[in-house]
């Protein structure tokens, strides 16, 4: 296998293409099935996609979606479906907003704070799930859908005027108390609006998950229980303990993905905090195939369609396309990879049948002429 | 092979993310729109935005009065769910920047956005429902919930036959809480011996109440079934599934909320149950901020609609509450001369 194998990579290339070719066609067809001209619209959402104040736009959404799919892609390699991202991000936000909001210290003291109650609270609740796994035999994906909704009720009881929450002048919206000007996370001066300082925390994010998932024991073990439970316990490793401890990292993770809202949008925790985002995490995850590098594409991407799908409502398309889109991309990709896959396992048979088949030959000769 | 290949990858990937962080390229906000005298009204409606049979479609109905006579244009867009105080900026600038004015954002969750986008563009009018803004070229539409539901409470009390009466709420939130507040003075100030029984469908950011006829259904027949036998419903649209099971058992009244429910087509088959209808007239404060854009004088300032300028009243469709209309009456007169104060919280 020392030679470049061009078959090879053209295999490696044609999933990610072969999913974009679908999902395009697909959604052209679902354009032209509305009664619209479908190459116009990807024309619009392209020209306003790259846009400067786009651009700003995407890396800014892209943290949070990044940071989303990274809490969700450390269960997946673990075989583990973290489905309660979404309310660990939540409970994470608002237990983070009402401390940072409490406290007046410095910011190079309150940030990082604010920050590690975010992770802690998220690792606590995500343990909880990990926990009822490791006793009790609890499926995670049926114990973090519960905790969700435990999750809203717990801000919906503590986010009320007069416990945790504060009602505005006009009456009508409750939120904690806004963060002090000293916790504001740094910017980058771009013009027309700011990006986010904490694109640079996602990445260093990014950079640990690679980190730890190829280069340290503790990574090995985890996709080794993720490929093979029995077999990882038979050489030795923890499996309760393995579980337990990557809903904790998972949950912390969790912790982090509203801190860009947070710390360098809106300053405080109300009514109006973005919710979901767990769950478009789980899109990105398998969309960026759990791969650090993936995940980031797939958070650009969907920042991408996000913004150009506000100009094509601005348009007058219908303003659902853009959901649609989305779901077509996952189902093609998840779809393109097996189809690669098994296309290369298929085409790997052959190779060996055909080598074994040509040894076969050889030895026949060897035999007759012997 | 295989790490060489990761590499190459990797670079690309930096090399693309470095072209794109560098924000090159111009802005899409660099022109803006012309100027040749025509109003162009935006309108930035909350989740569900038109077509959610209560509060969205009534700012609705006041644009489609101001196209129709005003010979306005017009442009509409709608919050997704999961949204971030950046993404509703984003809406309302980028009406402002294309020349909407006014432009309008319809729901408290557009308040922190609009005191930001206003200071942007001085020179555009901006309408905020439900909300107060400081800014100076902004025009803030509140009502005074409390006051119509006050009325119902009235009707309710003096129509239930043994003083057991439910308030269902979408959720849980202060604007909820006002009409819940107000619901049950009137209750009480009417029957004092009376009980209200308060129930809210979704709680703190879990806005699912306020779409889910199943829940509204469920809580509805919930309270019937302990005797309760006047419902109000401030749900959005869960409101249609309490108002279909208040209809399933005679001889019991539902109240609805924001439009004249007695009227929708999806509800007008229950009409023979529903006593009487709060309406808001979002559709009055956006057509008249139009106007007033339109006639060369933008309204600013807060403007509260209340019971004293029929902003909130009570419908009358279907003669349901003629036997009482006296009542009704007198206690309109009081609050609007201000011998009862009602409560905006509970």
């Amino acid at each position: 296998m020392k030679k470049f194998d061009k078959e090879r990579v053209l295999l490696a290339i044609a999933a990610p293409v072969l999913a974009i070719v679908a999902a395009f066609l697909i959604t052209a067809l679902v354009l032209a099935a509305t009664g619209k001209e479908p190459f116009s619209a990807f024309g619009i959402m392209f020209d306003y996609g790259v846009k400067s104040d786009s651009q700003v736009y995407i890396i800014n959404k892209a943290t949070t979606y990044y940071l989303a799919g990274i809490a969700v892609a450390i269960g997946f390699r673990m075989n583990l479906f973290n489905i309660g991202v979404d309310g660990q991000y939540r409970l994470a936000a608002f237990f983070a907003a009402a401390v940072g909001g409490a406290l007046t210290l410095p910011g190079i003291i309150q940030i990082p704070l604010i920050i590690v109650t975010a992770m802690i609270v998220g690792a606590m609740w995500a343990g909880v799930a990990g926990l009822l796994k490791t006793t009790r035999g609890v499926s995670e994906v049926v114990s973090t859908i519960m905790l969700n909704f435990i999750a809203t009720a717990i801000i919906g009881y503590l986010l009320q005027p007069g416990r945790l929450g504060h009602l505005d002048a006009a009456g009508t919206k409750v939120a904690t108390t806004p963060l002090p000007e000293s916790s504001h996370f740094f910017e980058f001066p771009t013009t027309p609006t700011p990006i986010y300082g904490f694109v640079v925390v996602a990445a260093i994010a990014g950079i640990g998950y690679w980190f730890t998932l190829s280069r340290t024991r503790f990574g090995f073990d985890l996709r080794t229980v993720g490929q093979s439970e029995t077999a990882a316990s038979a050489s030795g490793v923890n499996v309760k303990k393995m579980v337990v401890t990557s809903m904790l990292i998972s949950g912390g993770m969790a912790g982090l993905i509203g801190m860009p809202t947070l710390l360098n949008d809106s300053y405080e925790f109300g009514g109006d905090f973005p919710v979901g985002i767990g769950f478009t995490g789980i899109a990105i995850a398998l969309l960026g195939r759990n791969h650090p590098i993936g995940i980031a594409l797939a958070a650009i991407l969907w920042a991408f369609l996000e913004r150009g799908g506000q100009q094509l409502e601005f348009e007058n398309y219908d303003r659902e396309i853009v959901g649609v889109m989305q779901g077509v991309i996952v189902l093609c990709v998840v779809i393109a990879y097996e189809v690669v896959r098994r296309y290369g396992v298929k085409r790997q048979q052959r190779q060996v049948g055909e080598k074994l088949a040509a040894q076969a030959r050889s030895n026949d000769t060897t035999e007759v002429s012997a | 092979m295989r790490r060489v290949s990761k590499i190459t990858a990797a670079c690309a990937v930096t090399a693309a993310l470095a072209l794109t962080a560098t924000a090159c390229g111009e802005s899409s906000t660099g022109d803006s729109g012309s100027d040749n005298g025509d109003i162009k009204v935006g309108m930035a409606y909350d989740v569900g935005g038109r077509g959610d049979n209560s509060f969205n479609d009534s700012a609705a109905r006041g644009l489609d009065k101001a196209k129709a006579e005003l010979g306005v244009e017009t442009k509409e867009l709608t919050a997704k769910t999961g949204e971030t105080p950046a993404d509703r900026e984003q809406r309302l600038s980028s009406l402002a920047e294309g020349g909407f004015n006014p432009v309008i954002g319809v729901g408290f969750a557009y308040k922190d956005a609009i005191d930001k986008v206003a200071a942007k563009y001085p020179k555009t009018t901006f309408g905020l429902v439900d909300s107060v803004s400081e800014a100076k070229n902004v025009d803030s539409i509140v009502f005074t919930e409390e006051q119509g539901s006050y009325l119902a409470g009235v009707a309710a009390a003096l129509k239930s036959k043994d003083g057991k009466i439910g308030f269902i709420g979408g959720v849980d939130t202060p604007l909820i809480k006002k009409f819940a507040a107000g619901f049950q003075q009137g209750v009480k100030d009417t029957k004092p011996a009376a009980s209200v029984t308060i129930q809210y469908l979704s709680t703190g950011t879990d806005f699912s109440g306020f779409g889910a006829p199943d829940k509204g259904k469920a809580a509805a027949k919930g309270m019937l079934d302990k005797g309760i036998d006047v419902i109000y419903a401030a749900a959005g649209g869960s409101g249609a599934g309490s108002i279909e099971a208040v209809a399933g058992k005679p001889g019991t009244w539902a109240i609805g909320v924001d439009s004249d429910q007695a009227k929708d087509p999806a509800l007008s088959k229950y009409a023979g149950s529903i006593l009487t209808s709060v309406v808001k007239n979002v559709d009055t404060g956006v057509y008249e901020l139009v106007k007033s854009v339109k006639d060369g004088k933008p309204m600013t300032g807060t403007h509260t609609y209340s019971l004293a300028e029929n902003g909130v009243s009570l419908t009358t469709t279907g003669g349901h509450v003629a036997d009482i209309q006296a009542q009704l009456d007198a206690a309109k007169k009081k609050i609007v001369d201000g011998q009862i104060k009602v409560a905006t919280t509970l």
